[in-house]
């Protein structure tokens, strides 16, 4: 980690300069928005990197509630594999095929489901135990951090275009509203409980909030529907050359968001050493009957980085 | 399975005991629910027309303040004596006890809600214009959504530092849909304006969704160690 940092943050800060470069001055300006536009290379990879990050956090926390018993764990783990099976044959259905957005293809929705899945085995195989709640934790901070960043950057990108700051009824604004209300009790919940059950507790409340998601999302888009809307929008193709900006950026956020989780990742580990290596010397001290049966010292450990 | 049932009604019952006994939610939730009728009745001052379309948000923004002093009470009062560290170690299904739970919440925020709607239709002169009989799903259905989702995150936010404080924290954000169900929905059949199925649909599917995920994990919440 110590050299490797290092060199990642500076192949990061490099990344990011040259998706800024590409977004302020190679990228067309928009026929009808002009350069307000530009905004669209900082808001939307935000918003699909805090999405990632916390479907990452879902992932980890049903992972960690999962492993608490064998029997669940398989049961987890079946429901995931037809979770994906279906996700991957479903898309082709003409029936099913007539319900996708335009734009989105089938190939592409049944590969998102794959990668999904994998993510999640994937997970399972490099985070075990404990190391599962850490990455929950992690993935839920940073996470917040870029769904702000979306919701700062959203009503400064509306004000100009649209008229108005906030539009109480556009689904993507409000739901991504929610997502980030649902987080933050998360995280209140992890700060606020500070006993050995936090883990667990969060990890329900974070399978609670996933859970909600969808439902977020249908009621506002029924909300919406019934309500006098201004015209927002109305999806269009994009240019490829904005399109490639775009993914550029998101590529350096990515990296950025990786950067930021990785050290949050090995701060907790090691907060949690310190503190379980406190714990078991306040056991070993002479005052305490422990101590005598057990001379032997209990040094900080250090797993291999 | 005559075994859950049976704690479930022992529990419920004894529940019911002490309310009936002390009144302490009750009073309090009743006492409260009223401060807020009078108090948007003095900030907002409506006409009878555009009562029914703020009124939907009033009624159910009084419930949910409300139903969280209930909801708090709940497994506060079995904490003295360690009442739940002996749920915890006996042989009873922890699902039996967490129905037991809700049904009885239930019972008291209905009985709340019985109470306060002549109230709101008094003080903010209110006629149904759509469908009235649709109220009755609805009230039905959102009160179960606030309860089995609220008793839950009571039992969890007994477990950290500021009980009381945490359990809003913990139930607003995922009960936001809810909300937006119950209250769009009610101001839909007060205006008569759009049909309120859809609405009624959304609260049913949020109640099995949240209760299956309950029961399913209320034991590791009650075991958590």
């Amino acid at each position: 980690m110590k050299k490797a940092f290092p060199i990642l943050a500076v192949l990061t800060a490099l990344f990011l300069a040259y998706a800024f470069y590409q977004a302020m001055f190679i990228a067309p300006t928009d026929f009808a928005q002009g350069d307000v536009y530009r905004i669209i290379y900082y808001h939307v990879p935000s918003a699909w990197t805090a999405f990632l990050l916390f479907f990452i956090n879902f992932i980890a926390s049903v992972q960690y509630l999962a492993s608490a018993k064998p029997s669940s764990q398989r049961a987890v783990k079946w429901i995931v594999i037809t979770v994906g099976i279906v996700g991957f044959i479903a898309p082709f259905i003409p029936q099913v095929k007539q319900l996708l957005p335009t734009g989105m293809y089938p190939s592409s929705v049944a590969t998102t489901a794959l990668i999904l899945v994998g993510l999640y085995f994937l997970i399972g195989k490099y985070f075990p135990g404990p190391a599962l709640d850490v990455l929950a934790l992690t993935a839920a901070e940073v996470g917040v951090v870029f769904c702000t960043i979306v919701l700062v950057t959203g009503p400064i990108w509306a004000r100009p275009v649209w008229g108005i700051w906030w539009a109480p009824g556009d689904i993507r604004l409000t739901s991504t509203l929610v997502l980030w209300l649902i987080y933050v009790s998360y995280l209140v919940l992890r700060r606020f409980s500070d006993s050995a059950q936090t883990q667990k507790l969060a990890a329900v409340l974070a399978v609670f909030g996933a859970l909600d998601v969808p439902l977020v999302y249908f009621s506002i888009w029924f909300f919406r529907t019934q309500h006098p809307q201004p015209v927002i929008g109305g999806g269009g193709s994009m240019d490829p050359r904005m399109l490639h900006v775009l993914l550029i950026s998101w590529m350096a956020f990515l990296c950025f968001a990786f950067l930021v989780c990785w050290s949050r990742f090995q701060l907790e580990k090691l907060r949690r050493e310190v503190e379980e290596a406190e714990a078991l010397e306040s056991l070993m001290e002479p005052g305490n009957p422990a101590a005598q049966t057990s001379k032997a010292r209990v040094p900080l450990i250090r797993g291999p980085q | 399975m005559k075994s859950f049932w049976s704690i479930t009604l022992a529990t419920l019952t004894k529940d019911i005991r002490l309310e009936w006994r002390s009144k302490d939610a009750l009073n309090a939730m009743l006492f409260f629910s009223l401060l807020v009728v009078v108090i948007f009745m003095f900030s907002f001052d409506p006409l009878a027309e555009e009562s029914r379309h703020i009124v939907g948000g009033l009624v159910w923004v009084a419930f949910l303040f409300a139903s969280v002093v209930a909801l708090n009470q709940t497994w506060a009062r079995e904490l003295r004596n360690q009442v739940l560290d002996g749920y915890r170690v006996s042989p009873a299904p922890a699902t039996a006890l967490f129905v037991a739970k809700v049904l009885g919440n239930f019972v008291f925020v209905i009985l709340l809600e019985a109470l306060m709607t002549p109230l709101f239709v008094i003080f903010y002169n209110l006629r149904v214009l759509g469908p009235a009989w649709q109220l009755i799903p609805m009230a039905l259905l959102g009160t179960w959504a606030l309860v089995v989702n609220g008793t839950f995150f009571a039992a969890m936010s007994i477990r950290t530092r500021s009980r009381e404080l945490m359990l809003p924290l913990l139930l607003f954000p995922v009960s936001i849909p809810a909300v937006l169900g119950m209250v769009a929905g009610t101001t839909s059949i007060l205006t008569g304006e759009n049909p309120a199925h859809f609405y009624i649909v959304l609260l049913l599917t949020y109640d099995v969704v949240f209760t299956t995920a309950c029961i399913g994990l209320f034991d590791t919440v009650l075991q958590a160690e």
